[in-house]
């Protein structure tokens, strides 16, 4: 018996392949964005662990020096003599590689072999690292491939490292975790190092997981846009299958075994759907993957392997997920047929109708969701509240939709029979058009609202660009000595320099980057900032307060006129907070003659000259110092190259964009398609009234181009208020940076146009369809044998 | 008696309330007995085919089938009897549309276990369905339907056939060329016929005939 019943619910996929293809695909849209957006994260999470397991940051407390950052060998020596049970480490950054020289007897085991792949430091002049950090420095050196090793970083004795770029310093110490009990102070041994706790060590996983957060989101709202399409397709397949429900059951199959069947059935189309889901969702992995790795080290200098590995925790998740949201769907329909006669009428409209009832109960809810995220947006904080924010106003609006468009609907224009029909028709369409209409309408809305926000950043970054690149030409040099003379020779062609002084330091107890700047004309009148003090600048100028960044101020509740400690027992009050789009590390900018007499080890190697003659002044650096070529950059390069960075860090977004629109254009097509097949009954009188079938087909592209154009209209303003949270909570949380936002009319014409024309591409096939019915077709309508 | 009546009542929840629609209907059926169950539409004609089917429950009486109390039964213990002793003929065929016209005959006695094809075979020669067996039912005209239905209901050799109307949708000559059929067919099974019908032509064929009238039998 279970042979037969199987075979005859199977055999309705075979008789329909539309939407045997319209579920598969569905499901596997829904799976591969999310398991995408997955595999992505948990590849970067696996570099970052990496990373940490290796170079044991955030995991020992660190001896670093107080000014600059090396570490004389000496000063090792004599912690050790005194006790102290620490392990040396020297970090050179060549060709865009750490190189990172360990010692294999003192370090924690883990840093300096692997039990995965096998590589050991001890007894051994290699140098390890992953394929793509071999390739990098092939020509250069040597280097044994292995996997575990994260990107970006080689790994090697202490001794290799140091003969290698002829050094014989430290950069750091690692502090062992089990000391001896007594131990001499610190202050009494090496007073020049300071003691930095494992927790302040920036912590990358920590750092990126806002970027991952935003990854999941978009994630997760393609696969409840694709959840829309197996809902909707689900909810079909049952409604057409209803007759035959009812004929297994008064045939003598049994409901118990109907209903497993069907689940069984069900969980077959769903493993496979979502098995074909994983493959697309690696597919998208491996596209994107690079794109994201750019950003993540962009955005926050964070390495990721380049390679997607088939990780067990997202496909697991991908299936999961396929296997929770098509349940939701099915556990709707098993309920119906559990409260379904076994002699009802097989009305193929029938759930059309019902859920027309519902729609009015179903926009309630959706307003009571809109005041919620009101209410959040007014007391709210936090990323998880910003989220739920942006949850509620999504899931709040999608909800209102088919009552709102219905309501529109009553305004149409029209007085004839068959405008009349017309409007009257697509009211009755919209239970079954809801679904795919909201697919459309977040997919649009979340295109607006990202691209609004993407633009007004890039808007934002322009003119922090060029507020931080005024000077005409940069130079770098690598000698203290170089330094000193470019900045006489420049100063004696009477140009104004700015040398970048820096230093590191944890700031209010985290880490930062201390600036000491040449208060003049450049800085006075390029800057601007978030909230000021009228006379920063003097004030700056003479060490009297400082300016910090966005980033700093808002992570630690600081603005103008609070204080921040910049050296041991010196706090000094702000003067200005400024915005900072360059970099996650909190800042503070200082007036140069404070920065010197706090730091006077600190040298500047970089240096900013503003010029009206760059090219001259380029070729006398390069002949009178001899700097390298690469050493000095002009300001467009860089801007370009900044803007570049931006562009690759938003390629990511701007992907997930398209592919969440392509998805709903999916969703669209498939409704009108299924619709389509339904439809016949209705259309045929019309059709023997007189309207032609190519009338009847210009209708239905008609009607998909006006509820497409009603939904644009309601996707503009849901766009731009999730812009606005996306600006002023989800950035805020995640980057520490609020952005004003700009508006961008034409883009969201293009866009409307691009979801009207996706609109009329799908409505274009079942249109067709119906303008090549035979008449015998439209006959059947009539006839008994129907 | 292979199928056994006894005051049956039923009602359903009509726009105006309650609308009873059997009044205490008593009725048997011996094994190989054919019986015309007629009347006007809403008499509850087919109400007590579906009863008898165990496809409706009745609000009071006693339903036996082979001295079996069918009312005491489960879902699922009438859905067994039902689908090993029962062969049911609907007015609209309800075939499975994503079948062949093979697959839907072979179906119900594919269920009950006891598929014939041998069997199968005469069905379908009888009733002149040689050359549709590949066919899906869509493509059959209703007549064509219409015996695929009753070569399903058969070919699991029920001990009671019921029948709703089973030549109502089709012309003159073809009707009775179908009853004559079936009424073959049941001949040589030895299956009791209940027939539910308008047709005074296709009740004075069976052995016996009542008639409903306002929810009670005349």
């Amino acid at each position: 018996m279970t042979n037969t019943i199987l075979r005859a619910l199977l055999s309705y996929w075979w008789r329909s392949p539309l939407q045997l293809f319209t579920f598969l695909m569905g499901l596997a849209l829904a799976t591969g964005l999310w398991s995408g957006v997955q595999a992505i994260n948990s590849e970067a999470r696996a570099s970052y662990d990496a990373a940490a397991a290796t170079l044991g940051e955030g995991q020992f407390d660190q001896l670093v020096p107080r000014v600059g950052d090396r570490i004389p060998q000496s000063v090792y020596v004599d912690l050790r003599r005194a006790g102290w049970l620490a392990s040396p480490i020297l970090d050179v950054t060549f060709k865009g590689v750490r190189f990172v020289g360990i010692d294999p007897l003192t370090t924690p085991t883990q840093m300096s072999s692997s039990s995965d792949s096998g590589f050991s430091l001890e007894d051994t002049d290699l140098i390890f690292g992953n394929a793509e950090v071999a390739s990098v420095l092939e020509g250069f050196v040597e280097v044994t491939i292995d996997k575990s090793i994260p990107p970006g970083i080689a790994i090697a004795d202490i001794g290799v490292v140091q003969r290698l770029f002829k050094r014989n310093d430290l950069s750091r110490l690692m502090v062992l975790p089990e000391q001896p009990i007594r131990r001499p102070d610190l202050v009494k041994i090496a007073p020049e190092l300071v003691v930095q706790p494992s927790q302040q060590i920036a912590d990358v996983a920590a750092l990126t997981d806002s970027f991952h957060l935003n990854l999941t989101a978009f994630g997760f709202l393609s696969f409840a846009v694709g959840l829309f399409i197996v809902h909707s397709t689900i909810g079909l397949a049952f409604e057409q299958r209803r007759g035959m429900i009812r004929t297994l059951r008064s045939l003598g199959v049994p409901l118990s075994n109907l209903l497993s069947l069907i689940i069984v059935e069900m969980g077959l189309l769903v493993f496979v759907g979502a098995v074909l889901g994983i493959l697309m969702g690696y597919t998208i992995a491996a596209m994107l993957l690079p794109d994201v790795a750019a950003t993540v080290e962009g955005l926050y200098g964070a390495r990721v392997s380049g390679t997607l590995s088939l990780r067990p925790e997202w496909w697991l998740s991908g299936i999961g997920l396929a296997f929770l949201g098509a349940g939701m769907a099915l556990a709707v329909r098993i309920w119906q047929i559990m409260q379904m006669p076994l002699l009802s009428a097989v009305q193929p409209r029938a759930w059309a109708i019902a859920s027309a009832k519902r729609i009015r109960g179903i926009a309630i809810l959706g307003m009571i969701l809109l005041g919620f995220s009101g209410l959040l947006a007014l007391i709210g904080t936090g990323l998880g509240q910003a989220f739920a924010l942006i949850g509620f106003l999504l899931i709040g609006s999608a909800l209102v939709l088919p009552w709102l468009t219905i309501k529109l609907l009553d305004f149409a224009p029209g007085k004839g029979v068959i405008t009349s029909w017309f409007w009257a028709d697509t009211r009755q369409q919209m239970p079954g058009l809801s679904l795919a209409l909201i697919a459309l309408l977040l997919a649009v809305s979340a295109n607006i609202g990202v691209s609004t926000m993407v633009s007004s950043f890039r808007v934002t970054f322009v003119s922090f660009l060029d507020q931080r690149l005024a000077p005409e030409l940069f130079v770098r040099v690598e000698e203290e000595k170089t330094a000193s003379a470019l900045e006489k020779y420049l100063l004696e062609r009477e140009l104004e320099v700015l040398p970048l002084l820096t230093v590191e330091r944890p700031v209010v107890g985290q880490p930062a980057k201390l600036y000491g700047v040449r208060v003049g004309r450049t800085y006075r009148e390029s800057w601007q900032f978030l909230g000021a003090d009228p006379d920063v600048w003097d004030q700056v100028s003479k060490g009297e307060a400082v300016i910090v960044n966005e980033q700093l101020a808002r992570r630690n509740n600081l603005w103008v006129s609070d204080e921040v400690d910049i050296a041991p027992g010196l706090n000094i009050p702000i003067a200005a907070v400024v915005g900072d789009y360059g970099n996650p590390q909190g800042q503070v900018v200082m007036g140069e003659l404070l920065f010197r007499k706090l730091y006077p080890n600190a040298v500047a190697t970089s240096f900013g000259i503003r010029t009206t003659d760059t090219a001259n002044l380029r070729k006398a650096i390069q002949a009178d110092l001899e700097v390298p070529d690469s050493g000095i950059i002009n300001q467009a390069s860089i801007k370009s190259m900044s803007l570049e960075v931006f562009e690759r860090t938003f390629a990511v977004t701007a992907a997930l964009n398209i592919l969440t629109l392509g998805v709903a254009g999916f969703a669209m097509l498939m409704s009108l398609l299924t619709l389509a097949g339904m439809r016949t009954p209705q259309l045929a009188p019309l059709w023997a009234l007189g309207l032609t079938r190519t009338w009847l087909g210009v209708l239905e592209l008609a009607r998909a181009l006006g509820l497409s154009i009603i939904v644009f209209i309601c996707a503009v303003p849901l766009g731009l208020a999730l812009a606005w949270a996306l600006l002023n909570f989800v950035n805020v949380e995640a980057f520490g940076w609020q952005l004003p936002m700009f508006f961008f009319p034409a883009d969201y014409a293009f866009l409307g146009g691009l979801a009207i024309l996706a609109t009329l591409i799908a409505a274009a096939w079942p249109a067709i369809q119906m303008v090549r019915k035979p008449p015998a077709t439209l006959l059947k309508v009539f006839s008994n044998e129907r | 008696m292979l199928l056994e009546l006894k005051d049956i009542t039923k009602s359903f929840s009509g726009v105006d309330g309650e609308v009873e629609v059997l009044r205490g209907v008593s009725l048997g059926l011996d094994a190989g007995e054919t019986l015309a169950l007629t009347g006007e539409s809403g008499s509850g004609k087919s109400t007590i085919l579906h009863i008898s089917a165990g496809l409706e429950v009745p609000d009071g009486g006693s339903l036996h089938l082979e001295g079996v109390e069918i009312n005491g039964l489960g879902e699922a213990e009438r859905a067994n009897l039902r689908r090993s002793e029962v062969g049911i003929v609907f007015q609209q065929f309800n075939l499975i549309p994503s079948l062949t016209v093979e697959a839907n005959i072979g179906f119900q006695a594919s269920l009950a276990g006891r598929r014939d094809k041998t069997f199968e075979s005469e069905l379908v020669e009888e009733l002149g369905l040689s050359d549709q067996l590949k066919q899906y039912p869509e493509s059959l005209s209703g007549g064509q339907q219409q015996r695929v239905a009753i070569a399903r209901a058969l070919a699991v050799r029920p001990k009671l056939l019921l029948a709703d109307e089973p030549t109502g949708n089709l012309d003159e000559s073809t009707a009775s060329a179908v009853l004559t059929a079936m009424l073959d067919l049941v001949g040589r099974t030895g299956a009791a016929l209940m027939v539910v019908t308008h047709s005074a032509a296709l009740a004075e064929k069976m052995d016996r005939r009542v008639r409903l009238k306002g929810g009670v039998l005349l």
